[in-house]
């Protein structure tokens, strides 16, 4: 069975063939030329029901640059399949052709090229109006859109407003439900508030309270489509009281619970759903394990992990599709179901080229308004960059190294420790700094940057603890996030080792010594887990620390050295 | 540069702890110990597998507080019900969680607890049947740091 349409994948694919021995001569024009909203629209569609999936925005609802990860490793039984593939090898896959609009969509091949040839991607507004116009297209009825989760953090204004910005514009778009991870990061009273005012409900099937184990919030939504009824399942993210502040919300428990998963199947099978739908923040190869062990689900519409996989993936007879981050993609899948029965489908994740995509006006209009108040502080500019700045990728990004340097420098720390966060947007080389690129990287609300001492044995311990909740050959016992970013520090890593023996080689890059695990160093860090941490934001450390520079020249890290 | 600024930091904030990464350590039981219990409890017979329901969570949110519920499948009658489940922690400075006492009066053999735990871990369900006979089952539960999700 073909899943997806392969004449509109290639459409896209090889817009740029003729340019591809110039990687990257095609001009911006010629470019926006060849590619189309009606190209980026077109779909082979099937059956009654569509569902559209977006997750892990992060508050961006401005066009972006977003550069794909360099090294997404998988270990054991997930090595060397999607989302597990990069550069290249991603290309080759999936049969993209370098230079192609989806080959940069996708990859991190050629990057600078490509972003300044095919332009940035995202932007709320230009998701309501390929929302809108599936909508017209299968009839409102039968078009589910759901919110993966990691909608309301990421962004200057969403910290400034408690996410009120993301709320407000999200209403616009009308998903049907939605999920969370670092919507719990605002507190459970903020969070309260904010799920008591939505049109729609916040599902999750895996959040019991402390004291009884009894469910905090609906784990079903229930859709009627025709004579087809769905019911979509909410996962929250597992491990959020693990990877972030539990005493944000004390009462509440996490976790898999995959027997609660099963229970709630059974259950929506006995209130006659004929489609099973689990909107999970669990991660991709978390779901992958989950379809192949908890029955009955017919798509998982997966987010976390930010992969983009350009079609759903299947697991048995589970389809899952995995629809990327920060609102660079719109996930669809269309199914047809029989006699109570998902039959067929197809799939694709649309691309969301922002300067080849009409802004819907009512989007843009709302878009304005939320960022008002704060436009000037937005804009304001605080540094230039020489060299690409980004984040995403198993080890160290640039910007993940710039925020080490700052908080070494600030905080006179011989070593610091950056979150392996996978959000944070992209800038090109030759790009101002603004606030709002700077908040990109650092807007959370627990941002308090620590300086303690650590002996070169602690720091082993910390840097394998982090390590097996990233390559763990279980994915059920992976707690997310890539790995922590270390500055002043070089080692080297075995993700196919096991826990205690995959991080050796640690040298202090200052003095170009090992380290010593009995020595004590002094070490600065932020989004420490631990309740009343003290010291200055993130946001405040970088500023001083951009103050301080005239251009900002960050090269590849070269310190982390991966082995087999 | 910044030095006088750094220099003041460096002396106000020199004498923060590190106490907040890292739990106290402590003697571990030895797998002897936990053998020990073990041999104790079934005077010797191995244990097989099945039957027994071990619910505990992938991992652990807190280490200090960790819920564990152990389910038994037995028709609990006079003839062949479940008298009594040990739960053990294999590294935990003192292994023995709990045990559970059960009569065919108590209808279901099923209890649910919460139990610190030092380092990630196995922990051990046995039952001891009116047979005579003996199951196990064991789960391993992971105590992380944590921190650095994205």
């Amino acid at each position: 069975m073909s899943m997806f349409s392969r004449r509109d994948f290639l459409q896209m694919a090889t817009v740029t063939a003729a340019a591809t021995a110039f990687s990257g001569s095609l001009t911006k024009v010629a470019a926006q030329q060849s590619l189309s909203q009606d190209d980026l629209l077109s779909f082979k569609s099937t059956g009654k029901l569509t569902l559209l999936h977006i997750t892990d925005i992060h508050a961006q609802l401005k066009p972006l640059y977003f550069r794909p990860p360099s090294e997404n490793i998988g270990v054991g039984d997930y090595a060397g399949i999607p989302p597990h593939l990069v550069g290249d090898d991603f290309l080759k896959h999936f049969g993209l052709e370098r230079g192609s609009a989806l080959a940069y969509a996708h990859t991190m091949v050629d990057y600078v090229n490509m972003a300044r040839t095919y332009g940035r991607l995202g932007g709320l507004d230009r998701t309501a109006t390929l929302v809108k116009a599936i909508r017209a297209e299968r009839g409102d009825n039968n078009v589910l859109l759901l919110d993966g989760g990691d909608t309301w953090q990421g962004s200057y204004t969403a910290l400034k407003t408690g996410a009120q910005d993301m709320v407000d514009c999200m209403r616009l778009l009308a998903p049907a439900a939605m999920v969370g991870h670092w919507e719990f990061t605002l507190g459970e009273e903020r969070l309260l508030e904010l799920v008591e005012a939505l049109d729609y409900p916040f599902l999750a099937s895996n959040i019991v309270d402390n004291d009884w184990e009894e469910p905090v919030f609906d784990s079903t939504l229930f859709h009627d489509v025709g004579e087809s009824r769905v019911a979509v399942i909410g996962q929250a993210m597992p491990y959020t009281p693990i990877a972030n502040p539990r005493w944000m919300f004390p009462n509440w428990s996490f976790g898999l619970r995959t027997q609660l998963l099963a229970a709630n199947i059974k259950a929506a099978r006995a209130q006659g759903a004929d489609v099973v739908v689990l909107l999970s923040h669990n991660g991709f190869d978390v779901d992958r394990k989950l379809a192949a062990t908890v029955p009955g689900i017919d798509v998982i519409l997966t987010g976390h992990t930010h992969d983009a996989i350009p079609e759903a993936v299947t697991v048995g007879s589970t389809i899952i599709l995995s629809s990327g981050s920060h609102g660079k993609y719109l996930g669809r899948v269309d199914l047809e179901v029989r006699q109570g029965k998902v039959v067929g489908h197809t799939s694709k994740l649309i691309p969301v080229f922002a300067d080849v995509i009409t802004p819907d006006n009512q989007m843009s209009a709302e878009i304005d308004r939320v960022r008002a108040p704060y436009e000037e502080e937005l804009g304001r500019v605080i540094g230039k960059t020489d060299s690409l700045l980004y984040r995403r990728g198993n080890f160290n990004g640039t910007w993940d190294d710039l925020l080490c340097e700052g908080m070494m420098a600030v905080r006179d720390a011989e070593f610091a420790f950056s979150p392996g966060f996978r959000w944070g947007t992209t800038l090109l080389p030759g790009d101002d700094i603004t606030i709002e690129d700077l908040y990109t990287q650092t807007a959370m609300t627990y941002p308090a940057v620590y300086r303690l001492e650590f002996t070169g044995a602690q720091i082993h311990e910390i840097l394998e603890d982090v390590c097996d909740n990233l390559f763990n050959p279980d994915p059920f016992f992976q707690q997310g996030g890539d790995m922590v970013r270390v500055g002043g520090m070089g080692y080297t890593v075995s993700p196919s080792s096991a826990i205690g023996s995959r991080i050796t080689n640690m040298i202090n890059l200052d003095t170009g010594e090992a380290v010593d695990p009995d020595k004590s160093y002094v070490v600065a860090g932020w989004a420490s887990v631990n309740e009343a941490v003290e010291g200055p934001a993130i946001y405040d450390v970088m500023e001083e620390y951009f103050d301080s520079q005239s251009t900002i020249s960050v090269l590849p890290n070269q310190a982390v050295n991966v082995i087999d | 540069m910044i030095n006088v600024k750094r220099r003041t930091l460096l002396t106000r904030t020199a004498g923060l702890a590190t106490a907040a990464f890292f739990g106290q350590q402590s003697a571990f039981a030895s797998v002897d110990e936990v053998t020990a219990a073990i041999d104790a409890f079934t005077k010797g017979v191995t244990p097989d597998s099945g039957v027994i329901t071990l619910t505990t969570p992938e991992i652990a949110e807190n280490g200090n507080s960790v819920p564990i519920a152990v389910s038994v499948d037995s028709p609990m009658t006079e003839d062949d019900h479940v008298v009594s489940v040990m739960l053990l922690a294999e590294d935990n400075p003192n292994p023995e969680i709990a045990t559970f006492h059960f009569t065919p009066h108590s209808g279901q053999a099923s209890a649910s607890t919460r139990m610190r735990l030092a380092q990630t871990q196995n922990v051990v369900a046995v039952a001891k049947m009116s047979s005579g006979a003996f199951h196990s089952a064991s789960n391993n539960i992971k105590v992380t740091i944590g921190g650095c999700g994205g």
